[in-house]
C-alpha cells in the first residue's frame, strides 16, 4: 500500500540526517555508475568489433598457399605452394556447399602497394584482380559507376572499381570518376566504379585504399600467368563453413603434392569461425562486467545495510520515544525498511543517470575504431539495474529494521 | 470495591473527593515483583508492589533515588514487563500482551511526559505533538488541526513552528505534555515532570497537570520533591522496592 504520510515521514527522517544519507547514497550510486560504466564500454567494444566485422560475410573461408614443412611424395620440404586457374576449376568441380568462389591475386603480393597515378597526383593503393562475386564475399557500397562484371573478366577489360580514398586523392572533390583514365603500374585503366566500405575502423581504411580491376586483366597485364594468389570462399547458407574450409585445404593439398600431416604448407581463415569466438569473448566479457558491477552494487547495498545498522544506534532514543507514544514494530520495521528503500533507489537513479549521461557523452565524442564505438546501455539493462536496486535496498534494510523495532524502550529512554 | 471506599470515606480515612475522581478503579497493582539481571545477581528493583489509583484520581509516588520509581511507571505504561503479580488497567488484565497489543494501548490509552522531555529534535512543537496521531493513521491536515488546539491548550500556540532546541524547559515540557494528551488518553504517567525545571517553571507544569486532571484525566507523577508531591490528591511512597504503608491521608485541603 502507498502511504505518502509514510513516505513524508521518511523524507523527514532522511534530510534530518542529510550527510549521512549522502555519503551512504553514494556508495549505491557509484555502484550502479561502475556496472553501467562497465556495461557501456563492453558494448563500446561490442558494437567497435561487429562493426569491423560487418564488412565480412561471416561465413566467408579465405585459402592462400604458404612452405611445406614436410616431406612428401620425393619433395623436399620448404617448397612454396602456388596455385593456378586449374586449382579454381577444381575446387569448383569438386567441392559442394560453395556459394562464392573467388579467385584472387594482389599486384605485389599479399598486402603489397602500387603506385597509381592520374595525372600529377599520385600514391600508393593496393591493387586486386578480382572475379565479380568478390564483391558477394566482402560487401561494399557502390557510390558512383559499378562493380566489375562478367564482360570484363571475359573482354579482359582494362577497367578499374576504386575505394573512396583512391577517389578522393587522384580526383578533385566532387569530380565524377566514372570514365577516366589512371595509370596502374605503367598500364592505363578506365575506373568504371567508386566504392565505400562497409567495414569501420583500420580495416575500412584498408579497405577504402583498394583498386579492384578484372582478375583475367590482371594476370594478362601484370604478366602473372595463370597464377591464383588466394581464394576467397564463401559457404551456401546452412552449409558448415569449416567443412568447407577443410575440403578445400584437402583437394589443394592433393593437387600439390602435400603431405595430409602438413597444416603449415596451406593457410587458411574461417571467418566464421573467428566470428564465434569473438562472440564467445563477448559473452565472457560481458558476464564478468555483471560479475564485478553486481559485485560494487553489492558493496554499495551492504554499505547501506552498514549505515541504516548505525542510524538504528543512534536513533534508539528517537525508536524507544516513538514506541511510547505507540508506534507498532510493524511501522517501525517498514519504515526503516522504506527509508533504505528510499536511499537506493534515488542514489541507485542519480547513479543511472550519471552513468548512461557519461555512455552518452563518450558516445558524442564518436570515438570509433576497429574495437571500439557506439557506447550504448539498453533501456531494459538500466531498469533491470534499477529494479535490483530496490530490491537490495529492501534487502538492506531488513536487518536494521528487525534491530530497530526489537529497541526496548525502556533502555532506548534511560539512555541520555 | 466501591463499598470499601464509601465505607473508609464515612470514617474519615478518605476525603471527600473532588466530583472528577469516581469510584472506578484505573490501575490496579497485586503483589507486582520486578528484578533486573545484572550479570550472575539479580536487583530485585520492586517487591510485592500493590497499588490502587481510581479514574481521575491524581497521586503522586516519591522515593529516593533508585527505589523503583521509574520501573513501576514503566510496567503501568507497559514499557516493561514484571515478572509476578497483577496489574489490571480499567479493569483489563495486562499480562503477556503482545507487542502491536502494547503499542495500540501506549497510543490510545496511556500519555507519557519525562524528565528530559524526550522530544524528537528535528521535528518542531507542532509535529511532535502530532506524533501520536500518525500513529493512529490520522491524516496529516486532521492531525495538525488537533495539535494546534491542544499547543493551544498549553499556551505555545505561537510556537508551532519551533524546534525543541529553541524552546526553554518548560516549554519543551508543556509540548511534551500536549503530545501525551493529544490522543486524549484516561491516564497520565509523568515521571519527574518538573527534575529539570526551576521551581517557577515546575509550578506552571503542574498547575497543567492539575487542569488535566480536572479534565477528568488520571494523572500519575513521580517526584521527589515534596512541594511538588503536595499539590496531588495523594502521595504514595516508595522504599527499596516496597510501597510503604501508613500515609493514606491525602495532602491537599
Ligand atoms: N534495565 C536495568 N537493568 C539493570 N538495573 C536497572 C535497570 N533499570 C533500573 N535498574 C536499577 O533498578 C533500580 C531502580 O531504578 P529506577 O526504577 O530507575 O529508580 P528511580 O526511578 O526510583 O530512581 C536502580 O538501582 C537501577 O539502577
Ligand atoms: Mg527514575
Amino acid at each position: 500500500m502507498f502511504d505518502l504520510d509514510k513516505w513524508q515521514e521518511i523524507i523527514a527522517n532522511i534530510r534530518a540526517n542529510k550527510l549521512r544519507a549522502l555519503l551512504t547514497a553514494f556508495g549505491v550510486s557509484w555502484g550502479i555508475l561502475v556496472l553501467l560504466v562497465l556495461l557501456g564500454a563492453g558494448s563500446g567494444l561490442e558494437n567497435g568489433v561487429n562493426r569491423n566485422m560487418s564488412g565480412f560475410a561471416t561465413n566467408a573461408v579465405y585459402v592462400w598457399g604458404r612452405r611445406t614443412t614436410l616431406p612428401f611424395a620425393g619433395m623436399l620440404p620448404g617448397r612454396w605452394v602456388r596455385y593456378d586457374n586449374r586449382d579454381t576449376e577444381a575446387i569448383a568441380r569438386t567441392i559442394s556447399g560453395i556459394e562464392h568462389l573467388a579467385p584472387r591475386n594482389q599486384l605485389g603480393g599479399f598486402r603489397g602497394g602500387n603506385t597509381v597515378s592520374r595525372g600529377d597526383k599520385s600514391s600508393t593503393f593496393s591493387v586486386y584482380g578480382d572475379y565479380p562475386q568478390f564483391i558477394r564475399i566482402q560487401p561494399m557500397i557502390i557510390s558512383e559507376g559499378r562493380f566489375l562484371n562478367h564482360i570484363d573478366i571475359v573482354d579482359r577489360r582494362k577497367v578499374a572499381v576504386i575505394g573512396k580514398t583512391a577517389k578522393e586523392i587522384l580526383f578533385a572533390p566532387g569530380e565524377d570518376p566514372v570514365g577516366k583514365a589512371i595509370k596502374i603500374n605503367g598500364v592505363y585503366f578506365t575506373v568504371v566504379g567508386a566504392f565505400t566500405s562497409r567495414q569501420r575502423g583500420e580495416g575500412g581504411e584498408r579497405h577504402a585504399q583498394s583498386i579492384y580491376i578484372p582478375f583475367t586483366t590482371f594476370q594478362r597485364a601484370f604478366n602473372v600467368g595463370d597464377r591464383v594468389g588466394w581464394f576467397a570462399i564463401t559457404a551456401q547458407p546452412g552449409v558448415d563453413a569449416e567443412r568447407v574450409e577443410k575440403d578445400i585445404r584437402s583437394v589443394l593439398a592433393a593437387r600439390h603434392k602435400i603431405s595430409p600431416d602438413d597444416e603449415q604448407a596451406i593457410g587458411s581463415f574461417n571467418a566464421k569461425k573467428e566470428f564465434d569466438k569473438v562472440q564467445n569473448l563477448f559473452l565472457g566479457i560481458r558476464g564478468l562486467i555483471w560479475f564485478v558491477g553486481v559485485f560494487t552494487l553489492l558493496a554499495g547495498v551492504i554499505g547501506v545495510s552498514n549505515i541504516m545498522l548505525i542510524v538504528v544506534k543512534e536513533r534508539t532514543k528517537e525508536i524507544g520515544i516513538r514506541k511510547a507514544m505507540g508506534a507498532t514494530p510493524f511501522s517501525i520495521i517498514t519504515t526503516f525498511i522504506q527509508e533504505s528503500v528510499m536511499i537506493t533507489s534515488v542514489a541507485g537513479y542519480l547513479g543511472i543517470v550519471a552513468g548512461v549521461g557519461l555512455i552518452e557523452a563518450v558516445d558524442k565524442l564518436g570515438i570509433e575504431n576497429d574495437v571500439f564505438a557506439n557506447p550504448t546501455v539498453e533501456l531494459s539493462t538500466a531498469l533491470i539495474a534499477a529494479a535490483i536496486l530496490v530490491l537490495a535496498g529492501g534487502i538492506a534494510g531488513i536487518v536494521p529494521a528487525w534491530m530497530a523495532a526489537k529497541v526496548d524502550p525502556v533502555e532506548a529512554l534511560r539512555s541520555e | 470495591m466501591n463499598a470499601l471506599y464509601s465505607m473508609l470515606m464515612e470514617q474519615g480515612a478518605l476525603p471527600p473527593c473532588r466530583c472528577t475522581v469516581s469510584f472506578v478503579s484505573m490501575i490496579r497493582l497485586t503483589k507486582i515483583n520486578k528484578s533486573y539481571r545484572i550479570g550472575q545477581h539479580a536487583l530485585h528493583v520492586l517487591r510485592d508492589v500493590d497499588l490502587h489509583i481510581k479514574a481521575g484520581e491524581m497521586v503522586s509516588i516519591m522515593g529516593s533515588s533508585g527505589s523503583g520509581k521509574s520501573t513501576l511507571l514503566n510496567i503501568l505504561g507497559i514499557l516493561d514487563q514484571y515478572d509476578s503479580g497483577d496489574y489490571y488497567l480499567d479493569e483489563t488484565p495486562i499480562r503477556a500482551l503482545s507487542e502491536r497489543k502494547a503499542a495500540m494501548y501506549r497510543n490510545r490509552f496511556i500519555g507519557f511526559v519525562f524528565q528530559s522531555f524526550n522530544l524528537l529534535p528535528f521535528k518542531n512543537a507542532l509535529e511532535n505533538v502530532a506524533v501520536p496521531l500518525y500513529y493512529q493513521g490520522v491524516s496529516r491536515r486532521k492531525r495538525n488541526r488537533i495539535a494546534t488546539s491542544y499547543l493551544d491548550r498549553v499556551g505555545l500556540a505561537d510556537w508551532a513552528e519551533h524546534l525543541p532546541s529553541e524552546m526553554s524547559g518548560g516549554q519543551k515540557q508543556r509540548v511534551a505534555i500536549a503530545r501525551a494528551l493529544v490522543a486524549r488518553p484516561r491516564v497520565i504517567l509523568a515521571d519527574e515532570p518538573t527534575g529539570a525545571l526551576d521551581s517557577e517553571t515546575s509550578y506552571q507544569i503542574m498547575q497543567i497537570l492539575e487542569e488535566v486532571n480536572q479534565s477528568g484525566i488520571t494523572v500519575v507523577v513521580v517526584t521527589h520533591e515534596h512541594d511538588i508531591a503536595e499539590r496531588t490528591h495523594r502521595i504514595i511512597r516508595l522504599h527499596d522496592g516496597r510501597v510503604q504503608t501508613g500515609d493514606p491521608v491525602p495532602v491537599r485541603q
